[in-house]
């Protein structure tokens, strides 16, 4: 018999992602469809970053899931269009991002290309992210660019811990 | 529109990727500070990751069974699509952020024009994309400003960097019978419709990095056609190494 979709929406809910276990490969917004095609289960994934690592790893851990739960004919299939935007994560997973010490993503404040609006950009200063640790406003960003690609570097001007941030996509 | 003309413009785009992509890659633990040391790997990243897109739908529109890592690796010099710009060694790291700088704002540019194209699979890849690169043209501008409009020594180094890559960017804009083309079909733009867009750009950020773009429409020129500079042999040589010594091998 084949399980239902919500069924395996609740299996894709328990598989963590690679880089940040505390928060599942649903919570991110990567997994955009489940469906049966005839006996085939067909799961459609979008990746984050176009060279994100992960990806790979990502799609193993959920064929190992659905395989274990007895799913043996399925396809994973990568979707690009609409790209991944870190809009999709979550309400339940930027709050477990938050307690795991990443500050989730602030909606609205990717770049756009645009140089015109530089000077408010220069060193984050259009954006408040509070501390993941002790919740305080007076962050600074040290690099754009974070230990993986989705993540920028902060640091925290009052308890003095650098950390994560999930940056907006 | 002929599916070799489709191929040649996917090459163009994907060459450009994954040889500016090495090419940052070989900053990876050798940038002056850690925080750029991993946005260069980061931004190298993204542009392999684009690479795969690209190359990956120019083997699937070639139709003969490639893939994209046969393109990447199998292919020789004479094949290779990319601007002549994307293959200059990196020098110091002034040299290698003005060459990402002049980059970053015509890919800019191109993937917005892209996210339009007539062609679906084209648009898709540009809308993923043009996220990432618009995070790798704020940190190039950046940065152009932070260190030409800093210290003498910096100002004079972003200067010299300006000065020797300019002779590279003006191919970015030229259009031969391929782009005609892509232009009459939909999917890409005229490369020349792109130049007001960069300039504005570019002029812009040298402006606010107290630097001067050098007075000459002189451009070198030759990469999309597969003339190369002696550089992109070595390139490939390291690159391609693993495959010609051991056909065939598989992660």
């Amino acid at each position: 018999m084949r399980p239902a979709s919500d069924q395996i929406w609740r299996w894709l809910a328990e598989v963590p992602d690679p880089e940040i276990p505390v928060i599942s490969v649903t919570d991110l917004g990567i997994v955009r469809d489940v469906e049966w095609q005839g006996e085939t289960l067909v799961v459609t994934v979008t990746p984050t970053y176009s060279g994100c690592p992960a990806t790979t790893a990502i799609n193993l851990d959920i064929e190992a899931m659905l395989r274990a739960k007895g799913i043996a004919d399925l396809r994973i299939e990568r979707r690009l269009a609409p790209p991944w935007s870190t809009d999709w994560i979550s309400t339940e997973g930027r709050e477990r991002l938050r307690a795991y010490g990443i500050a989730p993503p602030i909606d609205g404040t990717a770049p756009d290309g645009r140089t015109i609006a530089r000077a408010t950009r220069l060193s984050g200063a259009n954006l408040t992210v509070p501390c993941p640790r002790c919740g305080s406003a007076s962050t600074e960003r040290i690099s754009q660019f974070g230990s993986t690609p989705c993540k920028a570097a902060w640091r925290c001007k009052d308890c003095l811990e650098p950390f994560d941030y999930f940056k907006c996509h | 529109m002929a599916e070799a003309d489709l191929f040649e413009f996917l090459t163009r785009m994907g060459d450009n990727t994954l040889i500016l992509g090495h090419r940052v890659s070989e900053w990876c633990g050798h940038a002056p500070v850690l925080e750029e040391d991993i946005a260069l790997a980061n931004t190298a990243l993204d542009l392999i990751g684009q690479t795969q897109l690209w190359l990956g739908l120019a083997a699937e529109v070639e139709g003969k069974g490639r893939t994209a890592d046969d393109l990447a690796f199998l292919r020789d010099a004479g094949a290779f699509r990319n601007l002549l710009l994307v293959e200059r060694p990196n020098g110091d790291f002034g040299q290698t952020l003005m060459r990402q700088f002049l980059f970053d704002a015509w890919h800019h540019a191109m993937l917005s024009a892209l996210c339009q194209s007539a062609d679906p699979r084209v648009a898709a890849i540009a809308e993923k994309a043009v996220k990432e690169v618009a995070y790798h043209l704020e940190r190039s501008a950046d940065l152009v400003i932070r260190l030409g409009d800093g210290t003498e020594e910096s100002h004079g180094r972003m200067q010299a960097a300006l000065d020797d890559i300019w002779l590279y960017a003006g191919e970015m804009f030229l259009a031969d019978a391929t782009d005609a083309a892509m232009a009459e079909a939909g999917v890409a733009p005229d490369p020349a419709a792109l130049k007001p867009v960069w300039q504005a750009t570019v002029g812009e950020v040298l402006s606010d990095a107290t630097l001067t773009a050098p007075d000459t429409d002189f451009s070198h020129k030759g990469g999309r056609i597969g003339i190369h500079t002696e550089h992109l042999g070595y390139i490939l040589a390291e690159m391609q190494f693993l495959q010609r010594a051991y056909p065939g091998a598989v992660w």
